[in-house]
């Protein structure tokens, strides 16, 4: 399973990419894994604002529906529309084409309490 | 077994299953403006009567339904549905009469309302039931839509609703319908409420904690007084799902336990028909608190007749038309008075060993994540089949299609991965649980020697394995001509 090194990870297995005071959110390459196939997936709005650990988004696989919980505070600045119409993005994709939403961070410290790459995978060797 | 054609591909133009007498009044053509009248016919099947009638008994019987076999969907109960409640339901001072009839000739509806408020009442520990809801979810509705009327009659601004992490999808949704925040609490190394999070959860603004009990794991929560307490202990209240009522009947009772509002699914617990069989009922019961704020009409005595009482000072108003699923309820209270408390008793008796029964004889090839006695229903996961062969909960489902039996409930609780939820009831005999567990032992064997025979499956059924990712990314919800 590929969890690339330049990202931070959450307990809830979604990733954060930071790029100066914006955040670009997915879930991991273990997150979609799980899921299964990626049907839907529901997005905020451009202009909502989430505390970190919100729920901000529902994805939906032929099995389950989960909540998708926010890994810094901030406000929306653009979402990924094209998983409107390509959720196996998702899937095929989890780095790149399959990101969720870009956030501008309102507390850039809350990243210290995100794991690496390497931290993240023995946590999810852990969990299994 | 095959399959049954479109009813559409057996359509002949100019067939015909019907013939109307001759027009025998003058035509009237303009009856409807010209620019509302459709362009074209519309498409519907051109088919003889007997067409129809072989089409659809054909497709009938596909079907999987209890009367056809075992069907261990976790959390539904899917008890067999005793033919005696049809034959009452059936009787002619039931099926003739009509809600809008005077009470005066509606006495015997009406004290059979009456009567079964109060079994409710007895089974639940409740004071006072309403009969109303059409089913689980909307007993949710009612019953949270109560507890939100109870707190802001007394002034109290309360926003959050708390739920298990283990808790039925219908509990966060109706919280969230009524108005609430949901906070999520997560479950101890036991299955139960975590204590420690709980406490931390509660404050002022929780209107009331959601609870399943036993839970979607099947397990009785062992601290359920101290957390009924300490909810009580904020100005919140306490809510049964009462989903699970098969594991306490007739044993414990939500009232008893702290407990301030239920729902009891009448189509679970209590034998009536299940899905598409037969609409359900969700009565909602309450303590004498929150009585004030029942839906209209209660059914009373006055001493000499049975009367509808509106006179309920702070209602929440009606929640269905008329009184509810009333066939229904006369199927579940044919079902009380032929069991009697001691049936209802063996009810809960056998259902509970029905289902460690099988869970003893799974637990050394499925994992079994909560090692304990499981009340009615329990869950196991197919973790070890995918770690060694990536067989799959939904690979085992697939395979016991092939065995004639309805799967169990999967992916659920999320809080089991790869969950298998399994549920008996107490109506299968010990021949359909040993055949159960042999097919279970089979597939776990198969899933070890030949993964991909379980991965492909299944193999006997009239269509094999479905497209399901496909079906949901791009649904094709209608027949088109061509």
């Amino acid at each position: 399973m590929n969890f690339p090194d330049d990202l931070l990870y959450s307990e809830d297995h979604e990733w954060l990419r930071v790029e100066g005071n914006r955040g670009i959110i997915g879930i991991t390459d273990y997150a979609q894994e799980e899921l299964g196939d990626v049907v839907f997936v529901e997005l905020p709005s451009v202009g909502e604002e989430f505390k970190a650990g919100d729920n901000f988004g529902v994805v939906e696989s032929v099995k389950s529906v989960s909540d998708m919980y926010i890994p810094v505070s901030g406000r929306v600045v653009e979402i990924n529309e094209d998983l409107d119409g390509a959720p196996e993005l998702v899937n095929e994709d989890p780095y790149g084409k399959g990101w969720m939403i870009v956030v501008e961070m309102t507390d850039p410290e809350e990243t210290s309490d995100l794991m690496s790459a390497s931290e993240y995978e023995a946590f999810v060797k852990e969990s299994e | 077994m095959k399959l049954v054609p479109l009813i559409f591909e057996m359509s002949r133009e100019g067939r015909c299953g019907y013939s109307l007498p001759a027009l025998d009044v003058p035509k009237v053509d303009d009856a409807i403006p010209a620019d509302m009248v459709r362009g074209s016919e519309p498409n519907l099947p051109e088919v003889s009567e007997v067409d129809v009638i072989r089409h659809f008994t054909n497709l009938s019987h596909l079907n999987h339904g209890v009367d056809t076999g075992f069907y261990p969907l976790g959390s539904c109960t899917m008890k067999y549905n005793p033919k005696l409640n049809e034959d009452v339901a059936k009787l002619a001072g039931f099926t003739e009469s009509h809600p809008y009839q005077p009470e005066s000739v509606s006495q015997g509806n009406l004290r059979l309302i009456y009567d079964m408020e109060k079994f409710l009442a007895e089974v639940s520990g409740m004071d006072r039931v309403t009969l109303q809801p059409a089913a689980g979810a909307h007993g949710e509705f009612t019953g949270i839509s109560i507890i939100r009327a109870y707190h802001e009659h007394r002034g109290n601004k309360k926003t959050k609703v708390i739920i298990p992490d283990s808790a039925h999808g219908t509990n966060p949704a109706t919280a969230t319908m009524c108005g609430y925040r949901v906070v999520k609490v997560e479950s101890d190394e036991r299955g139960g409420i975590d204590l420690d999070k709980l406490q931390d959860a509660l404050d002022d603004e929780v209107a009331a904690l959601m609870l399943t009990n036993p839970n979607t794991l099947g397990l009785f929560d062992e601290n359920i007084d101290k957390i009924t307490e300490l909810v009580h202990s904020v100005g919140a209240l306490c809510y049964y799902d009462g989903a699970n009522l098969n594991g306490t009947l007739g044993k414990a009772r939500p009232g008893d336990m702290g407990f301030d509002v239920v729902h009891i699914n009448l189509h679970k617990t209590f034998s009536t028909p299940h899905g598409g069989g037969g609409p359900g009922a969700g009565p909602v019961g309450v303590k004498k608190e929150l009585i004030d704020f029942l839906p209209v009409p209660l059914v009373d005595y006055d001493g000499e007749k049975y009367y509808f009482n509106y006179n309920v000072p702070h209602t929440i108003g009606k929640v269905r038309s008329f009184y509810g699923n009333f066939d229904v309820v006369v199927k579940a209270y044919a079902y009380i008075l032929f069991n009697g408390p001691d049936g209802l008793r063996s009810v809960c008796e056998n259902a509970v060993l029905n289902a460690n029964y099988i869970m003893e004889n799974l637990k050394d090839l499925y994992y079994l994540p909560y090692d304990r006695y499981c009340k009615h229903e329990f869950v196991v996961s197919s973790k070890w089949q995918k770690q060694k062969n990536s067989v799959r909960t939904t690979d085992v489902a697939k395979r016991l299609l092939d065995f004639g039996i309805h799967p169990p409930t999967v992916y659920f609780p999320l809080i089991v991965e790869e969950a298998l939820m399994i549920e008996p009831t107490e109506t299968e005999s010990k021949e359909t649980l040993d055949t159960f567990i042999s097919v279970m032992r089979q597939i776990a064997k198969e899933a070890a020697e030949d993964p991909d025979f379980v991965k492909s499956a299944p193999h006997d059924t009239p269509v094999g394995r479905l497209d399901e990712t496909r079906a949901a990314r791009h649904p094709v919800l209608r027949y088109k001509k061509d």
